[in-house]
């Protein structure tokens, strides 16, 4: 095992989980506001925390890994600062947050991760301060109808407990867990009816995320329902099925599809990386004399290359990296000619 | 999940010398479930101002894959038969590294999508075991899917090679190139 352990990674991940306790410490000043019943949640959240750091530190490792990591930054506190700035922004709300990318794939699968990402983002928003310890709710004092709503300690919002506003709060859970499963139903109706998906999906990277984000939703909603209409005789119940499905998938974030909620910022450096390369000198093609990417991608692809051991170096000089892939399958196409012109017979 | 009748004795086999491109693969390849009905094949004229001669490329399924070693976001993967798959829609991040890597010039990166995509053996059909699209219609045996015993009969003075060379680099792949009998590998320099 310790032949395999990154140690770089080690020291990052344990370094983020210690900041993690540090801040539910501080922030729910010294735990006197943690509720205690939360307690699984929180080792929960603390070892997805580790295996995620860790995973992204081995992961940003990687020759290609680091240097759009590396180019990311530099170009963002470059001295076109302002501009890249406001891109990453653009890019951000666009691409992140309205997940223009996934639309042009499909309107509706748009729809259905748009709901599913954002059901999950909300469900994460609301329920890591509350496990933290860093919101919590009391009466407020002499009152039986008011709430208050603590952050940190300090009280931020008073507001009646049969209002809108409370019924709101109070339910905003669901409205995500009913955001999720509407977004899961489409993807498991698709994962049963499209015959691409069918052949190419594995139960681990492709169902088990879907089959326990609808198994939390419906536990969550249960908590709900059990306390509606139940007289609350399911708690135990309710609350145990949905604590083991919540930490399941806690547990299972750094391993599977769910890194990549982690991994799509990246997408935000690749954005900043083509800005750049647009604006600067471009690759042309040996073969073709069309330009076909910047130059700084076919510079840094090779030094990629060469940092993974990989050496496309031609006897004749050049790369075999600085054609295009047109130019790449003519050059393919016109040694296999000429192997088949040495033998005196072309076809065979 | 996972259930499969990949043939395992049945190999891929290119003669790019038999491609009079006629785009019938390209319109097959387009039938392909896992590929969003758009075609991952390239054929190409090779010289058109100097000579008639059309290339034919799928993916050649590398034994390392260069695509998948320049990848950052770990997207591409290849699976236990040697198909190496399109990248992974969740993490792919259209960097286009491996567009600019592949030494065969075989992915296809899509913008608007943020996607790459390519050429995965018709993961849908050969996991049935059935012959990819393009090699179904191919009219001129450019593109042959079968065992080798079956290519042997019909290609006597022909040798499957599976080893090129891209200056000093040498890789092995999954998909065979027909060469002139002898011949050991494929030299692109």
């Amino acid at each position: 095992m310790f032949t395999t352990l990154n140690w770089r990674a080690l020291r990052w991940a344990t370094c983020w989980t210690m900041l993690l306790l540090l801040a539910v410490v501080v922030g729910s000043r010294s735990l006197q506001n943690f509720d205690g019943a939360l307690v699984a949640y929180l080792f929960g959240t603390l070892f997805a925390t580790f295996g995620i750091v860790y995973r992204y530190a081995v992961w940003l490792q990687r020759p290609a890994t680091q240097l759009y990591w590396r180019r990311g930054w530099q170009l963002l506190f470059s001295r076109r600062f302002a501009r890249y700035a406001r891109a990453v922004a653009t890019r951000a709300a666009v691409d992140v947050g309205g997940q223009a990318f996934i639309f042009r794939r499909s309107r509706a699968r748009g729809i259905a991760h748009v709901l599913l990402a954002w059901g999950c983002l909300s469900a994460f928003a609301i329920t890591l301060p509350l496990t933290f310890g860093w919101i919590h709710f009391t009466l407020q004092a002499g009152s039986t109808t008011l709430y208050e709503a603590h952050v940190f300690g300090f009280r931020v919002l008073t507001f009646p407990h049969g209002g809108l506003l409370a019924f709101n709060l109070f339910h905003a859970l669901n409205w995500s867990s009913l955001m999720v499963i509407a977004g899961a139903a489409y993807f498991i109706r698709r994962r049963v009816t499209d015959a691409g998906q069918i052949a190419t999906q594995a139960f681990e990277m492709d169902w088990l995320p879907l089959v326990l984000l609808v198994l939390i939703s419906v536990t969550g909603l249960g908590l709900t329902w059990d306390y509606e209409f139940m007289q609350g005789r399911a708690h135990a119940f309710m609350g145990i099925t949905h604590a083991i499905t919540v930490i399941l998938l806690l547990v299972w974030l750094p391993f599977g599809k769910f890194f990549h909620v982690f991994q799509r910022p990246a997408q935000l450096g690749v954005a900043l990386y083509q800005l750049e390369g647009a604006a600067g000198p471009q690759a042309v093609c040996p073969h073709t004399g069309e330009p076909f990417t910047s130059a700084m991608h076919v510079a840094d692809v090779k030094q990629v290359a060469t940092e993974i051991g990989l050496d496309f170096t031609l006897a004749s000089g050049g790369s075999h990296l600085d054609l295009s892939p047109q130019g790449k399958r003519a050059a393919l196409a016109r040694a296999h000619l000429a192997a088949r012109t040495r033998s005196g017979r072309l076809f065979g | 999940m996972q259930t499969t009748t990949f043939k395992t004795d049945e190999e891929f086999f290119v003669d790019p010398q038999r491609c009079i491109g006629c785009h019938a693969c390209e319109m097959a390849c387009a039938e392909c479930e896992t590929n969003g009905q758009l075609p991952m094949i390239s054929v190409d004229y090779v010289s058109r101002a100097d000579s008639p001669q059309t290339s034919v490329q799928v993916c050649m399924h590398c034994e390392d894959p260069v695509c998948a070693r320049v990848c950052p976001a770990d997207a591409i993967q290849k699976d236990e038969f040697g198909i190496v798959h399109s990248a992974t829609t969740a993490r792919c991040i259209a960097c286009a590294n491996c567009v600019i890597a592949c030494p065969f010039g075989v992915p296809k990166k899509f913008e608007p999508t943020k996607l790459m995509m390519k050429c995965n053996m018709c993961y849908d059909r050969t996991s049935a075991g059935r012959k990819p699209m393009c090699a179904t219609v191919c009219p001129s045996g450019a593109l042959f899917y079968g065992t080798r015993a079956q290519l042997a009969a019909q290609r006597p003075a022909s040798v499957a090679v599976n080893v090129f060379r891209f200056g000093r680099e040498t890789v092995r792949t999954k998909v065979n190139v027909m060469m002139p009998a002898g011949a050991t590998e494929l030299i692109v320099d």
